[in-house]
């Protein structure tokens, strides 16, 4: 059953044509990623299905729901979490209170259990709980994005290039987390830049142009589908 | 020389109550609200008309005007301020001054330019040690400060909308991906810092018994300048920047002169600034990419 379904979407910044058209869909219990070039729309992709920003024409359907003109706010109640491009987690606030953000929408019955949950995920950051957050390293500051938006119990989970600017070490424990994720049965959509790793954990692919799909496939279709090896995957 | 201090500390308390106002509608809506001063001029009128024409007693006219004060702080935000959520930052500053400028001219065609004069609202002996004598309002005035920041304080670092406040204040898109209302968080802070704005009125005015229109103005760019003193964003930062300015302004009008107290304490102001361009407890944590 698919979970989430985008129909011919389009979205807008002022006069820029963003995205043109485009319809993808995830099914419950699959790894999806969308891989593109800079600027090829993925991130206004995730926005526009949290709800950040305004659709155009087209829609976006939440497990049988449209979303369109649902505020943000609203929609995370729906079950959907965006661990958004450049982490921004609460520099200010604290590593747990960051979580604790996460679970806003939570009447904080489960709060402990889930706190447990992330720090058994990333123990580096139940070592660190008190540290305000602007103060962690970019890997810890990653894994407390990750970590605050699986705050919510998203049943889907849309993570926007979660390897950025991580040394490959990490870049490896995140994609193991991924993994983790997926075989607990969370459904994710991942937007990475490292198309090789997202292609091997992606049950399926889309690859996006300048605001259009241009290819789908299966994850190993793709990692052996000749344009993508060109284009993404350095020959 | 105590008795000075004990009313610096008095007036620095008042400073800080509406400080407060400011500090925390600018970390959270990045604006200047200058309208913020004459909320306390009409929490003034409030608590006074109360009293003296309706002649309710001193704690239901005081919440009368804190209740008032709070419906009109989410009224301009969401009349005034709201529709500019997008718009440059110049234009939000012309509407505060143009709801500033609103506000005062309201109160004149309601009250006339007559000053009113405020009823003793602190109904207590003064306090006399040794040959020292506190006036009863001072000692009202700090106490009731000290309990609203500590309440402030606790409010945003231990409840859940507290720390939602200031998760908006540092990033609305993630705050809203956290499922927190941002519209909603913005305009809970305007009624809280009108709020306290009203309590502001009723202590100057108990303090300095006379009302008038523009009775906001003075204070309300005096605490605004000790919010910029202690670091505009910072809570903290406007309890300490509000009560050192009480405590300058005072020692300047009794050691220096009264005409030049003002400018004292504005001259405080400009080296603090050029020493420390983010104000005494503002700090910027340098951001990690
Ligand atoms: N706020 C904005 N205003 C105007 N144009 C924008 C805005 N944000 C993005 N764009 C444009 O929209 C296009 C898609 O941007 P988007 O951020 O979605 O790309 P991306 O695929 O996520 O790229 P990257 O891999 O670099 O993160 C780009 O051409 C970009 O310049
Ligand atoms: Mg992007």
């Amino acid at each position: 059953m698919s979970l989430l379904k985008v129909n011919e979407l389009h979205v807008y910044y002022g006069s820029i044509h963003a995205i043109k058209g485009i319809s993808f869909e995830v099914n419950e219990g699959e790894v999806v990623t969308l891989i593109g070039a800079n600027g090829a729309g993925k991130s206004t992709t995730l926005n526009s299905v949290a709800g950040l920003l305004k659709l155009g024409n087209g829609n976006v359907e939440f497990n049988g729901k449209i979303l369109n003109g649902i505020p943000a706010h609203k929609i995370v109640k729906e079950g959907m979490a965006l661990c958004p491009e450049g982490r921004r987690i609460f520099q200010q606030l604290t590593v747990k209170e960051n979580l604790e953000m996460g679970a806003y929408i939570g009447d904080g019955s489960t709060l402990d259990e889930d706190l447990n949950n992330v720090y058994e995920l990333f123990p580096r950051l139940k070592e660190r709980y008190k540290q305000i957050a602007g103060t962690l390293s970019g890997g810890e500051q990653q894994m407390l994005a990750m970590g605050r938006a699986l705050m919510s119990h998203p049943r889907l989970l849309m993570l926007d290039e979660p390897s950025m600017g991580l040394a490959p070490i990490l870049v490896e424990q995140i994609f193991d987390i991924i993994k983790q994720l997926h075989s607990k049965g969370t459904t994710i959509l991942l937007v990475e830049q490292n198309a090789q790793m997202a292609l091997k954990v992606a049950d399926r692919g889309y690859v996006l142009e300048t605001g259009r799909i241009v290819t789908t496939g299966t994850g190993r279709e793709l990692l052996h589908n000749d344009m993508v090896r060109k284009a993404y995957l350095g020959g | 020389m105590v008795s000075y201090l004990i009313n610096g500390i008095s007036l620095g308390s008042v400073y800080a109550i509406i400080a407060l106002g400011y500090t925390m509608v600018y970390g959270i809506a990045k604006m200047l609200n200058f309208a913020h001063g004459d909320v306390i001029m009409i929490g003034g009128y409030m608590a006074f008309c109360s009293t003296s024409y309706l002649g309710w007693p001193v704690i239901p006219s005081v919440l009368f005007s804190v209740f008032v004060c709070t419906i009109l702080g989410m009224i301009i935000e969401k009349l005034a301020y709201k529709p500019l959520r997008e718009a440059s930052s110049l234009a939000v500053l012309i509407t505060a001054i143009g709801v500033s400028y609103f506000l005062q001219n309201a109160a004149l065609l309601i009250w006339s330019s007559n000053p009113k004069a405020f009823p003793n609202m602190v109904n207590l002996p003064n306090l006399v040690i040794g040959d020292v004598q506190i006036s009863s309002v001072a000692i009202v005035t700090i106490i009731t400060s000290i309990i609203i920041m500590i309440a402030l304080t606790m409010f945003t670092s231990k409840t859940k909308l507290g720390k939602a406040m200031r998760a908006v204040s540092e990033d609305k898109g993630a705050a809203q991906l956290m499922g927190i209302n941002v519209n909603a968080t913005i305009s809970m802070t305007f009624a809280i810092g009108s709020g306290l704005a009203a309590i502001a009125g009723v202590l100057l005015c108990s303090a300095y018994p006379t009302l008038m229109p523009t009775t906001g103005a003075m204070p309300g760019i005096k605490a605004f300048t000790a919010a910029v003193f202690g670091g505009i964003g910072s809570i903290p930062g406007a309890m300490l920047g509000g009560i050192l300015l009480g405590i300058i302004e005072i020692f300047a009008k009794a050691y220096i002169s009264t005409q030049l107290s003002d400018a004292i304490v504005f001259a405080v102001l400009i080296i603090v600034l050029i020493v420390k361009p983010t104000g005494l407890l503002g700090k910027k944590i340098a951001e990690k990419v």
